[in-house]
């Protein structure tokens, strides 16, 4: 076999270490100039007053842009690489025979390490429901994939600190495992479309995390970071964009003043649900208005219902899904964050 | 020879789809290319990481966009 095919290029392993060492020190390097290669361009040679608008605006906006790409950067490559260990096929083999309740707790924490792009939610919840992981348990693995997820993690820790950070990722756990398990109770199977039930599982399992050299490794993380920037870079320059604005031009705690009452998770949720953004569009944004005063709370749960629940993927659920459990499922999921959004603003 | 590629209609499905056509015409094979984006068709085949590549009613690849000589050297083992 393989006489015409070029075979796959076999590189030598420490030539790819020596580029992965290369690339984190200048990482580091990066990293570590930007506040003071800012700070020497616009205002020592542009000359920018630093206690102006303006100066502080463009400043917050070429800080952040800079800080949050290369975040994203180092954080997707490492992530990725130690993600091309779980697969889908892996996490629903560990998750199959699993009750209510431990499973949903499985299917939470299991859905923040699995590799999963929203674009296969649909397949994924075909091949869950179809092997016999229970409804509440699967849901509970679409809800946690997206909320809790790697950009979301890194961006929390870089803008807020680790406190905050710690207090997302349970909250969005929490979320998940008591949605799920609500779910499940409610026993909504008769509002899954007829055909998942019905479909038969074909084929030999290819399991894609195995069977890859670390230098197949390195290199999708690679192409990870490639393709998520790409993708997500209008977002940034937007969300960066808008809350330099912010930062620059709204009067501090002016929601300290304006937003005080128990109107402003509601409103936080209403607003978030509907918009679709990710991650890397909404916490420039949100760390902007947490500056102005917006209490923490809000802002969470604000940043929750923009990444958990978006129109494009109810969507694609609707394949699987009747709209009476789309609902249902949107309900119990905003019904979380708004408890999260009350009780954090309460709490601290 | 069948192939199919299997994916929602995302990036990476058009990324293999490009690579596979890449790889046939290098091998000078005549395959013709069946693109499927339903998602029951999808989970049919056991495959929950898109994109996946089937050929001859096997799921040879999943998950992953591999290079166009990865194609190569699967459709040519056949």
């Amino acid at each position: 076999m393989n006489t015409t095919g070029t075979p796959p290029a076999v590189r030598p392993s420490w030539r790819s270490w020596a580029t992965v060492a290369g690339a984190a020190a200048l990482w580091f390097a990066l990293y570590r100039v930007n506040l003071p290669f800012w700070d020497w361009l616009l205002y020592d040679v542009i000359g920018l007053d630093q206690t102006s608008r303006l100066g502080e605006a463009v400043h917050f906006f070429c800080y952040d842009v800079t800080k949050i790409a290369l975040l994203l950067t180092g954080v997707i490559f490492v992530v990725t690489v130690l993600r091309s260990f779980m697969s889908v096929e892996r996490t629903r083999a560990l998750l199959g025979g699993r009750r209510e309740g431990i499973g949903n707790v499985a299917a939470a924490s299991l859905g923040v390490v699995t590799p999963f792009c929203s674009c296969s939610a649909v397949p994924v919840f075909i091949g869950f429901v179809a092997a016999g992981v229970p409804l509440g348990v699967t849901l509970s693995f679409l809800i946690a994939s997206p909320l809790v997820n790697e950009v979301a993690i890194v961006l929390l820790f870089g803008l807020f600190g680790w406190q905050v950070t710690a207090m997302y990722i349970g909250a969005g756990l929490a979320i998940a495992i008591v949605a799920g398990f609500v779910l499940g109770r409610m026993h909504l199977e008769g509002w899954v479309e007829p055909f998942v039930f019905e479909t038969k599982l074909r084929g030999q399992l290819v399991d894609p995390s195995r069977g890859l050299s670390w230098d197949d490794r390195l290199e999708m993380g690679r192409e990870e970071v490639v393709t998520i920037l790409r993708k997500i870079w209008p977002y940034l320059l937007v969300g960066v964009g808008l809350g330099a604005v912010i930062h620059g031009w709204m009067p501090a705690d002016w929601f300290a003043t304006h937003a005080t009452g128990l109107l402003g998770v509601p409103i936080a949720v209403a607003v978030g649900v509907p918009l679709y953004s990710n991650a890397a569009g909404v916490l420039p944004l949100v760390e902007a208005l947490h500056d102005k005063g917006l209490p923490m709370g809000t802002v969470l749960a604000f940043m929750m219902s923009v990444v958990a629940l978006s129109l494009p993927e109810m969507i694609l659920l609707r394949r699987v899904l009747q709209p009476k459990l789309i609902a249902t499922f949107v309900g119990v999921v905003a019904s979380g964050i708004l408890a999260i959004g009350f009780f954090f603003n309460a709490v601290l | 020879m069948d192939v199919k590629i299997l994916g929602t209609g995302c990036a990476k499905c058009n990324s293999l789809e490009a690579a596979t056509r890449t790889a046939i015409d290098e091998l000078g094979l005549s395959a013709a290319i069946d693109h499927v984006t339903d998602p029951g068709e999808i989970a049919s085949w056991g495959v929950m990481s898109t994109p996946a590549l089937v050929v001859d009613d096997e799921v040879v690849l999943a998950g992953r966009v591999p290079t166009a000589a990865e194609v190569a050297a699967l459709l040519s083992g056949r």
